[in-house]
């Protein structure tokens, strides 16, 4: 009996929830670390990222306003059907890495860890990054954070699971929505997450997830006058400079790229969250 | 409105130089090129004193010192850093009258304001941070935060000895040295702040003051040896800010424009609303970032609550900004006059409709009389651009969400106004309105404690409080 031909994954962009193919009708070979073909992914146009942060911009106000606690709930949902795929993550990250089954287990361990800790810091952040501030005068004056609002993010070109789930959820779990541009050369794991986000009561919007070339497309997004920040850490030098200069149109804050080499197993601190917060100060007279 | 017999502030308590050179290394120098520029007093076009412009090889000479003293400020104790500025804080407060007569003149601010606000704002700045110097520590920036190296800050006119107050006091608590270029039509105080560096005999290089106009402002902030830039200004110098540090390592904090809406709902305490108003957009000539420029009024007050409001401002008094009694002082510049008197054109081209009080306009010097447009559209330049003077456009509107709609929609985000007496309107407003300062039943407080800073186009960080710190860590 002959062996049963694998049906195989058509690797799609997730923009609003939904996985259409790029606009452009234009795909990229991807192949495996040692060469082989593993798929034609979808290679995003400046039109699929417009598209992309129209869906953010219309997730934001139900994210933003959704409450802590279920935001925190959501990502560790997001983390538990991680979990239940972590077989498909392995060969997924063995095929794009080149790393060995046992490596790639440890981070997909990694990446489900992560979001548990994010999870954690939903109903949090605001308590260490929010203060009531003793004014001289008869003022009740409280400051506290609020997302920024719809961030751009270019994932790492390495890392493409850890790395990757490393920069979404410290977007997201504050209140942001984002637009991502995955690792061109290892984007698959990118596509298999967006089905694991898709299944996990996250808002259609909240994420969206671009595949193809950095360099054409982040450019769009970092002059895009309906994003409010960048993450530019997988960005090469080049692409980082012409990103930030397109962000100063319209104030958008950045995060640069790291100056040292990313540590994605290591303590990854509040910096990520921080970087797209804003903080709000209310004052209110006290008097009888 | 009352006859009041002129009181006068006497100038004969500021001692002005005919001339100043740039404040480097702790030392007076004169510039290395021929750039000299006048100051002048916009209440009576008088020349005040002659200025250096300070060219790139100037504000290299500044960045050097400011970097070699680095070396001596971060390593000092915090305890040691904090009493230096603890003195400054103190000096000021001594010399707090002699600074507000000198920023009124130089500024065309009226003394009052100068006196009552500005100048306890800037000791009580100085006195927050200094108080910082030495708990580092416990900020929650880790468990030794360090400072960044030298800052390159660039200030603006409206508030000149504060705005350095909020630039300086937390650098400085950080550990880190800075160059500072004050606004060149307003650089009397940061240069007698020179003077009181000397006298706290904070180390030489720690503070250094460079004057000059845009160009100075640009070398600075491009300068390799610079490692934070802070900017408090224009979105349009703002935007030039965030391209040129494109690619560096440096740390940017930019305060820019706004167009901050004043919302007053119909069960607001209406008599309070038109205190809030008017401190909004007539406090120092509305030369004021976070302005109350946008007045929405809920529909079913709106006749009563204008009525209120041109009666109040009838009793404004514009004049002599030395004058104990003036409300309104003078524009600071022909320039900004210009720019007011354009975009008040424009609000009557494009249809809405202009009042002013009668108001007696002094011969000499540069003079706005607070103006206020109704019937204006969100589509109007007037309730789109930021005036930077005493002109308030007035919108009105139906509901809540109504006037949060018509609150956001604009590009800026720096502090908005809600009146109301009801509570859970009030953080329903403020919850959803996109700016950094909420002000609910009061407008424009200041406090060294509370953070203050922008979304969206108006800027990003905060000054003020614990999260000014982060501005000046390398966190």
């Amino acid at each position: 009996m002959s062996e049963r031909l694998a049906v195989r994954k058509t690797y799609k962009l997730f923009i609003g929830g939904a996985f259409p193919r790029s606009e452009s009708g234009r795909s990229y070979v991807v192949s495996s670390s040692k060469g082989e073909f593993l798929a034609n992914a979808s290679k995003a146009s400046r039109k699929d990222a417009r598209e992309a942060v129209a869906a953010a911009r219309k997730a934001f106000p139900g994210w933003s306003a959704a409450t802590a606690y279920n935001r925190g709930q959501i990502l560790y949902r997001v983390a538990e059907m991680l979990e239940g795929r972590r077989g498909q993550f392995v060969s997924e990250l063995v095929d794009a890495d080149g790393v060995g089954v046992r490596k790639a287990g440890e981070l997909v361990d990694a990446a489900v860890d992560r979001l548990v800790w994010y999870a954690g810091w939903s109903d949090k952040i605001g308590a260490i990054r929010g203060s009531a501030n003793p004014v001289a005068g008869p003022y009740f004056n409280l400051s506290s954070t609020e997302p920024t609002g719809v961030v751009a993010v270019v994932a790492p070109q390495e890392a493409p699971l850890l790395g990757l789930v490393s920069v979404i959820a410290p977007v997201i779990v504050t209140g942001n929505t984002c637009v991502v541009v995955a690792s061109e050369r290892a984007p698959l794991p990118s596509i298999t997450l967006a089905e694991v986000l898709a299944t996990s009561d996250l808002p259609g919007g909240v994420v969206n997830i671009l595949t193809g070339s950095a360099a054409e497309v982040a450019p769009w997004l970092a002059g895009h006058m309906d994003v409010n920040a960048v993450d530019l850490t997988g960005a090469d030098a080049e692409l980082a400079v012409t990103c930030e200069e397109a962000a100063a149109e319209n104030l958008k804050r950045v995060l640069r790229p790291p100056s040292v080499k990313a540590d994605w197993l290591a303590d990854p601190g509040t910096e990520r969250m921080t970087a797209f917060l804003e903080t709000k100060t209310v004052w209110h007279p006290i008097g009888t | 409105m009352f006859e009041y017999a002129p009181a006068p502030e006497s100038r004969d308590i500021v001692d002005i130089k005919p001339s100043y050179g740039l404040f480097i290394n702790g030392e007076w120098v004169e510039p290395l090129g021929e750039g000299r520029d006048k100051t002048i007093n916009p209440a009576s076009e008088e020349v005040l004193a002659e200025v250096a412009v300070a060219g790139e090889a100037d504000v290299d000479r500044a960045v050097q010192a400011a970097r070699k003293a680095f070396t001596v400020w971060s390593a000092m104790p915090g305890s040691e850093r904090a009493k230096y500025i603890f003195r400054i804080a103190r000096i000021i407060q001594e010399r707090a009258r002699e600074l507000a007569v000198l920023e009124s003149l130089d500024n065309g601010k009226p003394i009052r304001e100068a006196r009552d606000v500005d100048l306890p704002l800037v000791a009580a700045h100085f006195f927050y941070y200094a108080g910082w110097a030495d708990k580092l520590s416990h900020a929650g920036f880790g468990p030794s935060p360090q400072p960044l190296g030298v800052a390159g800050q660039v200030i603006p006119w409206n508030f000149p000895l504060l705005m350095l107050a909020w630039k300086i006091a937390p650098a400085l608590a950080c550990g880190n040295t800075v160059v500072l270029k004050p606004a060149e039509t307003t650089p009397l105080t940061a240069l007698a702040f020179a003077e009181i560096c000397r006298q706290a005999d904070l180390p030489p290089g720690v503070v250094n003051i460079v004057t000059g106009a845009g160009e100075t402002g640009a070398a600075l902030v491009r300068h390799p040896d610079v490692d934070k830039v802070a900017f408090t200004g224009s979105t349009e110098v703002g935007r030039m800010i965030a391209r040129s540090v494109a690619g560096s390592r440096k740390k940017v904090t930019l305060e820019l424009g706004g167009k901050a809406a004043n919302i007053v709902f119909e069960d607001a305490a209406l008599d309070q609303a038109v205190e809030g108003i008017v401190n909004g957009i007539f406090f120092n000539q509305g030369h004021v970032c976070c302005a109350g420029s946008r007045l929405l009024v809920q529909e079913s007050v709106a006749e009563e609550l204008l009525d209120a409001l041109k009666r109040r401002l009838s009793t404004l008094r514009l004049g002599d900004p030395l004058d104990k009694n003036t409300d309104i002082g003078a524009i600071n510049s022909a320039a900004q006059l210009a720019k007011i008197r354009e975009l008040s054109e424009a609000g009557e081209a494009e249809g809405a409709e202009r009042w002013s009080p009668t108001c007696p306009i002094p011969d000499k010097g540069f003079w706005f009389p607070p103006t206020v447009f109704t019937g204006v559209a969100q589509s109007h330049r007037i309730a789109r651009e930021e005036i930077f003077g005493p002109v308030l456009s007035v919108l009105t509107f139906r509901t809540p969400a109504e006037a949060v709609e018509k609150a956001n929609n604009t590009p800026y985000g720096l502090s908005a106004g809600v009146w109301t007496e009801k509570g859970s309107l009030m953080l329903w407003m403020a919850s959803r309105l996109r700016a950094g300062v909420v002000w609910s039943n009061t407008f424009n407080k200041f406090d060294p404690t509370s953070p203050f800073g922008g979304y969206k186009e108006s800027g990003y960080g905060r000054e003020g409080g614990r999260h000014g710190l982060e501005a000046y860590l390398a966190v």
